[in-house]
């Protein structure tokens, strides 16, 4: 074999183990579900094999998943929503700061590495009823008694925004950094005030890190379990916690199958939507 | 920020800093608790004191979980590692046709949503005879894994030049030892912060573990929710402690120390 050949098969050599285990681990299994979503409970025995409408009539018509489904987008895009407003003056001021710029960051990236079911249940010490808010109010003599606060929708929207938080401000963060200072300066030379400046200039150069933010703070909010399960009370399910429960308790594998694929199709249409628009590399910039 | 902006300015850098109060103070409240003293380890404050991480260190459950989870996370992070970087190597060191349609596919399992993947990957390594079990929690770990050290490693991969292996090629070194001596103490650094990133988010990971874990196996994340269930312990609040110092800590004085090595080296 010429040296050519062997320098141009190298680099896919290098590949093939990534990429099989891409391949197996994930779109194999992807397609498969696929076919499962098609398939049958059984009573007792394993799942009848063949090509059944029933999960995916009930999956698309029932009134149940569809009002869970609603709510579960109405959460994420008010995490979301939240996300933004909290998140983008902060990440202006990283970006801006001169002083601790640095330790700003490093601040910054602790979350990432802080548990997410620890930064999830610290709230029930915040809120519980023997946590710190309510006893504090006892305390003062604001209440007798410890008032409920946790275990409803909004202590779920608390949750996922305080642990999608990071991300959105990540991205926003990038994208200012990435904004030359002199432009605002120029604006505001030639006589617009800063808010003018920040509105016209700053703003709209910022909006890609923005979306990429909110996208992934709406992926990953819309998908979760966990955080309902310990912070939502028993009403509070989000379509995910559908899909556990399917697969999980009722080991209805092939609705379970039909549920997962909904919510794929539901959440990938977005991202080809952004894809489309945005692109994927300024996700990928801030995730590097 | 000078004149008109200098009021907003302040204004902002209030804001941030509330922002940062949220994001921390329920997790300091948590390591506050770990050492109380009071007997339902809830406020008020009582005193100072080592029991929850003695009744930790005795709850023989808690032990296995971190064994399992050690285990798992340092399983995952070898293999996620190896096949991250080989494939970041790929995509770095040669042009490739269609390398963003193979960056895609690389980082396509964070692109998915956990549950649906998890459920996908239950389901089909059930079929072809894996059930729940250590390797499905191993598969599911790497794959999850898999995209964060290929953009870790991507990024930091970038900066090596490739005229140091040319040269030590050129001076008569086999591929294999160019790779080894060249090239691999060249990556060290990008090698060590991937697979750092593949053991905490492995360490971390619930999502997809509650998924695949056989019965009567628990990591500690799904160690401290089976504990949630019943209530919240003091206990909980010493793991959380404990959990922060190791994924925390551990990365922290890992960078500390090579950054040692590296001024000890260059002087």
């Amino acid at each position: 074999m010429s040296i050519e050949a062997r320098e141009a098969r190298q680099p896919w050599i290098l590949l093939s183990p990534a990429l099989s285990a891409v391949t197996m681990l994930l779109f194999v299994p992807l397609m498969f579900i696929v076919v499962y979503s098609f398939w049958l409970r059984s009573a007792v025995g394993p799942d009848t094999v063949g090509f059944y409408l029933d999960n995916w009539q009930r999956v698309l018509t029932d009134d149940f998943y569809r009002y869970i489904l609603l709510n579960t987008l109405k959460i994420a895009a008010i995490t979301t929503i939240l996300c933004a407003v909290l998140g983008y003056p902060a990440a202006y001021f990283i970006a801006r700061a001169r002083g601790n710029k640095v330790l700003m960051l490093v601040l910054l990236m602790l979350p990432f590495w802080i548990s997410y079911i620890i930064r999830t249940m610290s709230w029930i010490n915040i809120l519980g009823s023997s946590g710190a808010l309510n006893s504090l109010l006892m305390t003062m003599g604001v209440i007798s008694e410890p008032i409920r606060m946790l275990y409803n929708e909004g202590t779920v929207i608390l949750g996922l925004v305080h642990f999608l938080l990071p991300f959105m401000i990540l991205n926003i963060y990038v994208s200012v950094d990435g904004i030359d200072t002199s432009l605002e300066d120029a604006a505001n030379s030639l006589g617009a005030t800063r808010w003018q400046a920040f509105l016209q200039v700053t703003l709209p150069l910022s909006l890609p890190g923005l979306a990429a933010g909110g996208l992934l703070v709406f992926v990953l909010g819309a998908s979760s379990y966990i955080t309902p399960l310990i912070l939502g009370g028993p009403r509070d399910a989000m379509f995910a916690n559908l899909v556990f429960e399917a697969i999980i308790t009722q080991l209805n594998w092939p609705l379970g199958s039909a549920l997962s694929l909904l919510l794929l199709i539901v959440l990938g249409s977005l991202v080809l939507v952004y894809n489309r628009f945005l692109g994927m590399s300024q996700l990928t910039r801030g995730l590097g | 920020m000078r004149g008109d902006g200098k009021l907003g300015w302040q204004a902002i850098r209030l804001y941030a800093i509330c922002v940062y109060l949220f994001m921390f103070l329920p997790v300091a409240v948590v390591v506050l608790l770990s050492f109380n003293a009071n007997q339902f380890g809830a406020f008020p404050m009582t005193g100072f004191s080592f029991r929850w991480f003695e009744a930790l260190w005795n709850n023989d459950a808690v032990m296995r979980a971190f064994r399992t989870s050690l285990i798992l996370g340092l399983l995952t992070a070898l293999i996620s590692t190896t096949l991250g970087v080989l494939a970041s190597l790929a995509l770095v060191r040669y042009r490739l046709p269609g390398r963003n349609l193979i960056t895609t596919l690389l980082i396509a399992p964070i692109l998915v949503p956990e549950v649906v993947l998890a459920v996908s990957l239950l389901l089909f390594l059930n079929f072809i005879g894996i059930g729940k079990s250590m390797p499905m929690l191993l598969a599911g770990h790497v794959i999850f894994t898999l995209p964060f050290v290929f953009l870790v490693v991507q990024a930091r991969l970038g900066g090596i030049k490739r005229d140091l292996e040319e040269a030590a090629l050129s001076l008569g070194a086999s591929p294999m030892q160019t790779f080894f001596s060249v090239t691999l103490p060249l990556l060290m650094p990008a090698v060590a912060a991937g697979a750092l990133f593949a053991f905490t988010i492995s360490f971390d990971n619930i999502t997809g573990t509650l998924f695949w874990k056989p019965g009567g196996v628990e990591t500690v994340p799904t160690q401290i929710f089976a504990m949630l269930r019943h209530s919240i312990s003091p206990e909980i609040n010493a793991l959380g402690t404990v959990m922060i110092v190791l994924t925390v800590g551990l990365p922290l004085l890992g960078a500390a120390l090579a950054r040692k090595l590296a001024t000890k080296r260059g002087g």
